[in-house]
């Protein structure tokens, strides 16, 4: 077998496996866009009614829309959920397609800065006007 | 020690030699199925959606602001290059929730046979169409 193509290595199979990830916490990834997802459902099509019905609609309009408490509450789930659906989503994006460690993770981690200040700048927003 | 994965990765080419496989074929060698256009199609326009935040951030610290900076806001959601944006942001947004909804259903175990997958596959290039359009006509009507 010596003239198979093959590359020699000094690890095992078991030590190579050995820090590259764990078996107990990878599916929290998963879990958490899948149920992202779920509630974005419908909160999405809530959205979508909601912004047809704001087309045009004057400042006081909006304002008075987003006093209403259901209103709020729907739109604080909303950006929470779609952020956080955002980001993981990305995070999967960024991983397979920056191979370079360094570069990955500061990939990475710029991403989930900027969604976590986009979500606290929306929330800060809407709660400013609605409480 | 070999590497457990070089088991893998080792064929014969047609003249009987041993050969390393090369690592994933290009995407230019496969025929686009309607599988693979949606899978990407999911992806890119979830990326988007991504860039779409922007937009609702901008929207909601206008509304924070006062009546001339939501006005402003406004009236470029209405301008030429806004409406071109929220047509786009409307259709990966109808898109990536159809499209979603058939992820989740994969999710809970079902429609992994090649009928279901296509049929499921246009259904939710149809409802996309459909949806747009209805939102577009409903939401210019309301203006």
């Amino acid at each position: 077998m010596s003239g198979t193509p093959h590359i020699d290595i000094l690890r095992s199979p078991l030590g190579r496996a050995r820090g590259l990830g764990s078996a107990r916490a990878g599916s929290h990834h998963w879990w958490a866009q899948r149920l992202t997802a779920i509630a974005l459902v419908p909160l999405t099509l809530w959205f979508i009614f909601s912004v047809i019905h704001l087309s045009g609609a004057t400042h006081q309009v909006v304002i008075d829309w987003l006093s209403a408490p259901l209103t709020l509450g729907l739109m604080v789930a909303l950006i929470i959920a779609t952020f956080h659906h955002l980001q993981l989503g990305l995070q999967v994006v960024i991983e397979d397609y920056v191979h370079q460690e360094a570069a990955k993770t500061g990939a990475v981690l710029l991403m989930k800065a900027v969604c976590v200040m986009l979500a606290l700048v929306c929330l800060v927003s809407v709660l400013k006007i609605g409480l | 020690m070999r590497d457990v994965r070089d088991a893998l990765m080792t064929a014969r080419n047609s003249e009987g030699k041993l050969v390393r496989r090369p690592l994933s074929p290009h995407i230019q060698v496969y025929r686009w199925p309607l599988s693979m256009a949606l899978s990407i199609l999911h992806r890119v326009s979830g990326v988007a959606l991504g860039v779409g935040t922007l937009l609702l951030t901008w929207w909601l610290v206008a509304a924070v602001s006062s009546d001339d900076v939501f006005d402003r806001a406004q009236w470029f959601m209405g301008s030429p290059i806004g409406l071109l944006l929220l047509f786009g942001w409307s259709v990966a947004l109808i898109f990536h929730f159809f499209s979603g909804v058939r992820h989740l259903v994969w999710d809970a175990g079902f429609g992994f046979d090649a009928p279901a997958y296509n049929t499921s596959g246009w259904a939710v290039l149809i409802a996309t169409g459909v949806c747009t359009v209805l939102v577009w006509v409903v939401g210019l009507m309301a203006w």
